[in-house]
This record gives structure tokens, sequence and C-alpha cells, in this order.
């Protein structure tokens, strides 16, 4: 099964070698992995998608805990989550063929962000299906699309949820104290919000 | 060791912040976390930290060669519960610790070493002797930390020393860069100290795992405890004992647990796995409730997972959670430090009649019961088996064994009873040859005043003998008896049972030892009969330096019984039956 794996680490140098190498010492394939800061200082997050068996994501999971630099970790396969993946098409279109693209990216609801006599740049968000979707329709004219760059699945739970190691941590410097104690804090309270 | 002048200075430095270079923080670092011995072998690299030794108190063994600095530190953490550190150089020296290191990592042993890198302004330019090893031993240590400037190398030495005990221990290396060593900074011993340490997210011992943990001792008919490393590493003799007491729930061992449980404890039954005795791994087949406690089921203590105790409920308590259903199905998982989970535990386990199981097992063990060691006939030739029994029987096993790898390690399983936790030193996960002589001069150190044996093969012996040369310039007391028998005899076997006894690469030619010994000033004695075991091993302890006892021993025995690799734990090959010797001791 595909694990989506949520991670707050140590912005330090290695900790991604660190957190690398236990999938290929699994010889597990890492799908695609996106990192960046967090609201936390000092702290990255990182979203990692791999293919592997149902019962192995709680073994990499206690793993990646056992990893000095990594703070927290969670395994979002099938709870509430949003994801987004961002993708820049690089395709060859001349003044006399353009429209036939524009149209294309407003159906998909994407943007033109560069523009040449020979080329232009399409920017597009949404999940994975939607972006190959529009590569796919892209490809159907050989030899148009001239690069492709993709960010990776970022993940983010829906609702008001936050881990009992994060919370045992304090509020990030920035985060708005709680306007209401008792407001929920569990995968379970969440509201539900329409699916993609 | 060290002078008033020395220990006094260092202890100034660890009260009053002072600017030291890098070199001198790496001792006073060390000095700070109680350290006393460290095992190394210098070079270009690391030759600030040397420099700066002699203001320190701190005794630095010269060994022979850096996998001896990291098997000694071992020995001393196994023997003694600290932390042991190992020094080397960058490139050549760093990675000739790696075996030591992995060695560590695969028996949950904390130590900390500590090399040299080049400037960090030439790292990563292949500079002379500069080897990447951060990354060579990234998956082989519990962290590692590469230090270039002087003011990080307290903070790092001192977290290392922090995460090889904590939790589930292991080793820990820190690289320290040559303008790191040799640059200075505020030596601030208490601001150095590592956040507090933050136990494993996914421990869990809940309420309804202990009472369900409870209930199902109380309703179990065939119990088993089964006792591994973990038990001396979390210091819960006392409770297993109490636990196998209380409920009268027999024992079994894992190799790495021997002397975790008295060996001569009513309720021991003795050891599982693919050496381990034929009535326990039968038990553990036949159990209905296995509890498993600081053991992590292992493939050579399963032999195949699919037909393992196919009728048992589990319990596993266990100090780190990626242990727990990694091999084996589990019923009820206690994530958390073993003494602590079962000091929980005893308050809800009451007395409770075991009786009837245990006779089963007893009766299990048959003819193999009756069929003493002691009882055979002198034959005239000389068995492995008796040799460690002997030794056992003569230090009343008041020794620590530290064993190599191979057939003698199994026999020292077999034959020498274990009483006491950190009495067998033996490396079980990498299972390293060459391992023995280098961990028992550090387990020496550890334990000055301990009778130490190393029991060694004659190949793994030949890895690691230039170690005797250490053993000399320390002037220490170990007593060594090789197991000779001419061949790499544990691949002999293997060699016997299943490559149709093609004996490729295995027979052995070796130095005599006696002379070996003598070349270092050791003095030695070679034993070729039965009859001789006894004086021989006499007159090894009485000598007043380390003695060398070469046993030249029956050449094609084999250890019995056998699970072949990725057998079921009851498909063992048995001794053959016209064959003179038992298969397993029974004179506890
Ligand atoms: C460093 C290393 N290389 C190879 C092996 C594989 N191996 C396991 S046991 C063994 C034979 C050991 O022979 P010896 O030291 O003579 O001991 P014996 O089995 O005869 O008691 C070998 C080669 C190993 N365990 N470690």
């Amino acid at each position: 099964m595909l694990h989506t794996f949520v991670a707050y680490v140590e912005d330090l140098p290695g900790v991604l070698t660190r957190v690398a190498s236990l999938f290929r010492r699994l010889n597990i394939n890492i799908n695609s992995l996106t990192v960046g800061r967090s609201e936390r200082v000092g702290l990255s997050r990182l979203t990692l998608v791999c293919e592997a068996s149902s019962e192995a994501g709680n073994r990499i999971r206690a793993s990646l805990f056992k990893l000095e630099n990594v703070v927290d970790v969670d395994d979002i396969a099938k709870d509430p989550a949003v994801t987004r993946e961002l993708a820049l098409i690089k395709v060859a279109a001349t003044p006399s063929n353009r429209s036939q693209i524009f149209d294309l990216v407003e159906v998909f609801r994407a943007r033109i962000v560069d523009l040449t006599s020979e080329s232009l740049m399409i920017e597009m968000t949404g999940v994975e299906s939607k972006i190959e979707g529009l590569i796919e329709v892209l490809r159907e004219d050989e030899g148009r699309i001239l690069e492709i760059c993709r960010s990776g699945k970022m993940t983010m739970r829906r609702g008001r949820h936050i881990s009992s190691v994060l919370k045992a941590m304090g509020a990030a410097p920035d985060e708005v104290a709680e306007p209401d104690a008792d407001a929920a804090e569990t995968v379970e309270e969440i509201i539900p919000t329409e699916p993609e | 060791m060290g002078t008033i002048d020395q220990t006094l200075a260092a202890n100034a430095h660890l009260i009053t912040p002072t600017r030291l270079t890098g070199a001198e923080i790496v001792w006073a670092t060390l000095v700070g976390e109680g350290v006393k011995d460290v095992f190394g072998y210098p070079g270009g690299a690391i030759l600030p930290v040397y420099d700066a030794l002699r203001k320190f108190p701190i005794h630095h063994v010269l060994v022979r060669h850096e996998q001896g600095a990291s098997h000694m530190a071992d020995g001393y953490a196994r023997a003694s519960g600290k932390v042991g550190v190992a020094i080397a150089t960058s490139g050549p020296g760093a990675t000739n610790l790696v075996t030591g290191v992995a060695t560590a990592m695969l028996d949950s042993i904390p130590i900390v070493c500590i090399t040299g890198n080049v400037s960090s302004k030439i790292l990563g330019t292949d500079a002379f002797q500069e080897v990447d090893i951060t990354g060579i031993t990234l998956p082989v240590t519990k962290h590692n930390f590469l230090v270039n400037r002087a003011e990080d190398i307290a903070p790092a030495i001192r977290s290392a020393f922090q995460i090889a005990v904590s939790g589930r221990p292991g080793p820990v290396l820190v690289d320290i860069t040559k303008d790191a060593q040799q640059g200075t900074a505020i030596f601030d011993f208490a601001a150095a100290k590592p956040r507090p340490y933050r136990p494993h997210p996914m421990l869990r011992v809940e309420d309804s795992g202990l009472a369900q943990a409870a209930e199902l001792i109380r309703n179990a008919k065939r119990p088993i405890i089964l006792a591994g490393h973990g038990v001396s590493e979390s210091g819960a003799m006392e409770q297993v004992r109490t636990l196998a007491e209380r409920a009268q729930i027999p024992v079994a061992l894992t190799l790495l647990g021997l002397g975790n449980f008295p060996a001569s404890h009513p309720l021991n039954m003795g050891m599982m796995g693919m050496h381990g005795e034929a009535w326990v791994n039968h038990a553990i087949q036949e159990a209905d409730l296995l509890i498993a406690c600081g053991m992590r089921f292992d493939d050579r203590v399963t032999g195949s997972t699919s037909t393992y105790s196919l009728k048992s409920k589990k319990i596993h308590i266990e100090v780190d959670p990626a242990e727990v259903n990694k091999n084996i199905k589990i019923d009820v998982a206690l994530i958390g430090d073993l003494r602590e989970v079962l000091e929980q535990l005893l308050p809800r386990v009451s007395s409770r009649d075991g009786a009837d199981w245990i006779k089963t097992i007893e009766t299990s063990k048959g003819a193999v019961a009756v069929r003493d060691i002691k009882n055979l006939p002198d034959s005239g030739h000389l068995y492995a088996a008796h040799v460690i029994h002997d030794i056992w029987r003569i230090t009343g096993g008041n020794a620590i064994v530290v064993t190599d790898v191979g057939q003698h390690q199994m026999w020292e399983a077999q034959y020498f009873h274990h009483e006491h936790p950190r009495s067998l030193i033996t490396s079980g996960g990498l299972g390293t040859m060459g391992f023995a002589l280098p961990a028992a001069i550090g387990a020496k150190f550890a334990c000055p005043g301990k009778e130490v044996w190393v029991v060694a093969g004659d190949g793994g012996f030949q890895m690691t003998a230039a170690e005797l040369s250490t053993i000399v310039q320390e002037a220490i007391k170990i007593n060594i008896a090789i197991i000779n028998n001419g061949f790499l005899g544990m691949v002999r076997q293997w060699q016997q049972f299943f490559y149709e006894s093609n004996y490729e690469a295995t027979p052995l030619v070796s130095p005599d030892f006696v002379k070996l010994a003598d070349a270092h000033g050791i003095a030695g004695r070679a034993v070729h009969t039965r009859a001789e075991v006894v004086d021989a091993v006499a007159e090894a302890r009485s000598a007043p330096g380390t003695f060398l006892l070469n046993f030249l021993v029956e050449k094609e025995e084999s250890v019995y019984p056998m699970i072949p690799a990725g057998s079921a734990l009851h498909e063992m090959i048995r001794r053959p039956v016209k064959d003179p010797l038992v298969e397993s001791p029974d004179d506890k």
C-alpha cells in the first residue's frame, strides 16, 4: 500500500540522508519527498510517499522516531488529509498553436507563468491525478512537452490536529493562543470537508 | 589513573568555564563523563588530541589494530554497563573501527568512538586519509556527529554519551576535524549538557495491556518466559525472577541472555534457538504462552517464523517499538523499559501452580538428561565440551568468559553455566570473529578484580592475535583458551551437514600458539588429552600473568543439536546415537 509519512526533522546537515538511508536499507523506493521549513524554528517538515506493506508502516514510523534528529512522525495514509503537488511543465508552442494550450490550461485551472515565441511554461497545483491528467493530454501531441518538474506530494491533515509530541513541545512561537481550550484536537472531531 | 595534579586541574575545568583547545575539550569532557580508560590508536588527524592527553587523568590503552579498540570499548561496556570509549585517526583508522562499531550496534552496546578527520576547509576533497566516516557508519551507529568547531565538541560528546546509554543502547561516533581540535573555545561542562532525553514516543504500557497480560498468565497451562539481553540492560533480573517464581514459569534464555537468570535455578531451562537444548525448543513449540522479556525474536532464536510456536499467545515486553511485531506477531505488546513494565505487571500476577508443565518439560529431557557428560569414560580424545565444562567447574563459574564466534562459542553457551549477568561476553548479533581477545582486554579494564577467560577458535583468534602485545604492554592478566580443531569449525560443520562434507577453505594451518605467546612474553601450554585439562586450567589461573592454553581438540566434532537455518524450531539435527558424547549437559 501507499504510505504517506509526514515528519518534523531538525534542520541540520545530513538529516535527510539519515531519513533516506532507512528506506534504502529496506530496499523501499521513495516515490516522492518534499522538504521545507515548518511553523517551528529549526524544524523542517517533510512529506515522504512510498510503497510498502501495510504492516511495514508501523515499523517504519517506529524506526524513523529512533533517528535522533527526527522529532515527530505521522503516518497519514488513511486519515482525511489535503494533498497537493506542484508541477511546472514547459511545452513547445508557437504563436500559431498557443491558443489550444491556453484552452487546456483554462480547463485544468492551471496558469501560464512564462511565454516565449517557442515555448510556454504551465504551473499547476493539485492532486496527483489532476496533474497527471494534464500531462496526459499534453502528451497527445508528440514532442510538445519539453520539461516537467514536479514537487512531489505535500500533505496536511484536515481540521485541527496536533500530535502528542508537538503538543508536548508547546506552541510554535508564532502560533496563536488557543481560542477555546476544549477545541477539537483529535482526528475524530475534525470537521469534514469536501473530498477531492 | 593520572596524577593528582592532572585530576585537580581536570576537575577545576569541570567547575569553572575555561578557554581550552578543542583537543583539551575532548579529554576534559571525557573526564566529566566519568571516563577512566580509553582504547585507541594515534595518527595525524587525531594528533592534537593525543598531544593534550598528558594533562588529563585518563589512561590510554594502545591497541594493535583499531578493530581492537572498538571491541575493547565494547567488552568494557558489556562487563561494566558503562560506556566504553575508542579513539582512532581519520581514514584507515576510522574504517578499521567499523567492524567493532557494527558489533556493538547489533548487540545494543553503549560505546562512544572518537575519530579525527581532516581540517574542515578540505572536507570532501579526498584529502590525504580523508574518509566520510559519518557516512560509512550511519547505518551501524545509533547516531553520529561530524564536528568542525571547537565549541561544538563538548556538546557533541556529551550528547553521544547520553544517546549511547539511553533507551535501547548503542554505539555513537563523534568525528572531529583537525582544525576543531586545534581551535579554542570556552569549555563549559554544565552548559554542554544535552537536552533532556526524549523517550521514544511510541512507548506504550497501557492498563488494558497489563490486565490482558496478567489474564494470559493466569490462564496459561504451558507458559514460558523468554529472557534476553534486555534483562541485564534494564537491570530487571530480580523482576524476571520474581515473575518466574511466583507464577512458576520456566525460563528459556537467548545467547545474550545467558547469566540473566541463574543457570542453577530450578526454573532455568537453558538456551533456546539454533543450538539450544532440544527440550527448550520443543517446549517453545508446545507452549501456550510466551512472555518475551527484552529479546527480539532473532532468526537464530525462532528458526522459521511461519512455524514458530504456533499454539502460543505472545506477550512482548520490549523497549524498542520497532522490534514489536517485526518477526513474530504479538498478542500483547508492553512497550517500555523491562524493569518498569515488570514492576507494574507483578502486582497483578498471583501465584500459580506450574508443576504439570514443568514435569512435562523435565520428562522431555529424556535420554539426554541421563547421558551426563561427567559420567562418560575418557576415550583418550579431547572434546571442547570437556574443556569448557572443566573451566566452568574449576572457576566455580565465577569468571567473565569472553568468546569468539563459532563452534566453541556454542559449546561455551552449552557447557559453562552462567549464574550472573555480564559473565558471558559474546558477539551474538553480528557474530564477529576476532572479538574475543580484544573484548576480554576491555572487560579486564572494566573489572580488574575479576578472573577473565578468553575462549576462542584457532580461526578467530588469529584475526586479532596482535592484541597479545597490548596485553603485555598493559601488563594485565587474562587466561586464554584456544579451542584448536584445525578447522574453521562452524563453517566446516555447515559444509558437513549441508554441502556434502566439501571442506572448501575451512582446513586451517595455524602457528604454534604456545610459541606465538612465548614470542610475546606470554606463558602457555598445549593440552592434548582430557586428563591434562584440570591441571592446565589450574596452571593458567595461578600464573602471575596472562596464560595461553592451546587445546588440541577433536577435529571434526559438531555442535548438537542444530536447527538448520530457516527450519522449524523442532526440526533439529541430533547427534547420531552411536556417538559416545551426549548432546547436552545436565549437571548444573
Ligand atoms: C569476521 C568473520 N568472518 C567470517 C565469519 C564466518 N564464520 C562463522 S564461524 C566461522 C568459523 C570459526 O572458526 P574458528 O575460529 O576456528 O572457531 P570454531 O568454529 O572452530 O570453534 C566462520 C568463518 C564470521 N563469523 N566472522
